[in-house]
């Protein structure tokens, strides 16, 4: 080290550090300005498909405006039968998921750890991504009858090989370094797996789940439209009901109703992903 | 390692006739030939030569991390590495880093915050316990590894340019640091370094790597007085010396 090294003002930043940390910006103009976007966007929207309606492009009883549909909702919202429909959806959604989770991450770790394993199914389980869900439904009625159970085939096939991926794709992106160090501090096999691979696989898992709940969702919502359970009405089902009624304001409604629940949802997964990048040091400088 | 070499009580350290050589475009590169070296029980010793003269591969096998080709290498009692990077992990909080080394070592749940807290206190990060990696500077950050080095309770310290990256005054308080703590705690430590006055800086002996294929070329003893300054003119004049016969060895 040279005196024109010190000189140069290499200015260690030990020095200034404190332990105190940044001041957070006030909580309310935060959400304000993660708010406003998304009402503006929303806003435009809404004008976009009113003015569609008053071009007289389609009859009204064909493309209902946003205020008949909205009025819909809040009255479809008021009504017991309709709230069950979205219980139904919803229950087979979270338990179908959750199945999808459990053989996900099972297969996922085999997987990984497996070479064998993983030389003959890993491509297999992107082949399987980008497969559609409807396609399946044929063999699962044909294997499991028009009950849930062929909804649950489907869902778990379509959300299952995305957290596979996600969690496979996180253990083979692991910096080479963290498992070395791990291994210097004497983690070997399970132990490197615990404390190492796995937490360090955890944004790319995280990831998986998102997309495997979208597949999921998708896959649920195709099941209920082609009538597969139709003594349980869920919300893919009264879809299919108001087209056969042609009662479009509901149909839209209902659409709406099931854009808002992906969106409550997605923004959940959202919520931990950042949560999750942001203590592993991924998300750079707080914005 | 399964080459267990008899070891005199004062040694701390032995490596005998070490080869390493890898596959590599059909050809063999061969990294390390017929490396010997010793070092005893609670000595400094840094290894320093030009990138690509072997040094860290020596440091991978010394850690357990690779097996040689040929020849022994024997570390007597338990081997701890640091890395030029911090590689801290980055989920866990600097003591988080540290309590998972002690966890590893087996240490009880309730005494690990404690002894976490007394080791991030001995490379002066007190206050800065729940801090994230992310959140701390490359100086910073070498200290937390170092404190989990410290928490492997090893008997040696490898250490592989773990100042390489850092400024030159964060470098300089890492170099008292570092003495002071191998004097407080008698470790056997062997530092690898590419900067010739930083191995004169601490080192008891300055071993001098050659390239391609990585020998001990030289070895130097340095009998300047501790603590030493970087900018003393009879360091300046070792270091020199050393930065010649590496440039010799650059030019052969």
């Amino acid at each position: 080290m040279s005196a024109t090294e010190l000189a140069a003002g290499h200015l260690t930043r030990d020095v200034v550090e404190t332990t105190a940390r940044p001041p957070r910006r006030m909580p309310l103009l935060r959400v304000w300005s993660w708010l406003w976007p998304k009402l503006a966007a929303v806003a435009l929207v809404l004008a976009a498909w009113q003015a569609v309606v008053w071009s007289g492009w389609k009859p009204d009883y064909v493309l209902p405006g946003p205020g008949p549909v909205f009025r819909r909702v809040a009255q479809d919202l008021g009504n017991a039968n309709f709230d069950l429909g979205i219980a139904i959806t919803m229950r087979r959604a979270l338990m179908g998921y959750a199945i999808a989770v459990a053989i996900g991450s099972v297969a996922g770790i085999l997987i990984a750890r497996i070479a064998v394993l993983r030389r003959a199914i890993g491509s297999a389980i992107l082949g399987l991504q980008s497969m559609p869900s409807i396609v399946w439904f044929p063999l699962a009625i044909l294997l499991f009858g028009l009950n849930e159970t062929a909804i649950f085939f489907v869902v778990i096939l379509g959300a299952a090989p995305s957290i596979a991926g996600g969690l496979l794709s996180g253990v083979d992106h692991v910096q080479p370094l963290l498992i070395r160090v791990g291994r210097v501090m004497g983690a070997r096999g399970m132990s490197l797996y615990r404390y190492v691979i796995l937490p360090a696989a955890l944004p790319s898992f995280v990831g998986g789940l998102k997309q495997g709940w979208a597949f999921a969702w998708r896959s649920l919502m195709a099941g209920e439209i082609i009538g597969i359970v139709s003594h349980q009405v869920g919300l893919g089902q009264q879809i299919q009901f108001a087209r056969d009624f042609a009662d479009a304001e509901q149909l839209v409604a209902i659409i709406v109703v099931i854009f808002v629940i992906g969106v409550a949802i997605d923004s959940l997964f959202g919520m931990l992903d950042r949560e999750i990048r942001r203590r592993w040091g991924l998300l750079g400088v707080e914005a | 390692m399964s080459n267990i070499l008899q070891l005199s009580d004062k040694h701390s350290l032995s490596v005998e006739r070490l080869t390493m050589a890898f596959p590599h475009n059909d050809r063999l590169l061969v990294a390390l030939q017929g490396v010997t070296l010793e070092v005893e029980r609670g000595e400094l010793v840094c290894i320093v030569g030009a990138s690509g003269s072997g040094k860290s591969t020596l440091l991978n096998i010394l850690a357990g991390l690779d097996e040689p080709t040929a020849g022994r290498a024997h570390v007597h009692g338990r081997v701890a590495l640091m890395f030029q990077e911090a590689a801290l992990l980055p989920w866990l909080t600097a003591a988080g880093n540290v309590e998972l080394a002690l966890e590893l070592r087996g240490v009880k749940r309730s005494e690990r915050t404690e002894v976490a807290r007394e080791l991030l206190h001995r490379v002066h990060l007190d206050g800065f316990e729940k801090r994230l990696p992310h959140e701390l500077s490359g100086g910073m950050k070498q200290r937390v590894a170092l404190a989990r080095a410290l928490a492997q309770d090893a008997d040696v310290l490898l250490m592989d340019e773990p100042f390489g990256a850092l400024d030159a005054i964060t470098r300089d308080r890492l170099h008292e640091e570092l003495e002071r703590i191998w004097t407080e705690s008698g470790l056997t430590i062997l530092f690898v370094t590419h900067n010739a006055r930083e191995a004169v800086r601490l080192g008891d002996r300055v071993l001098v790597f050659t390239s391609r294929p990585g020998r001990v070329g030289h070895e130097v003893k340095v009998d300047l007085p501790r603590p030493r300054s970087l900018d003393s003119p009879e360091l300046a004049v070792i270091a020199g010396r050393i930065t010649d016969r590496l440039k010799q060895e650059m030019v052969d």
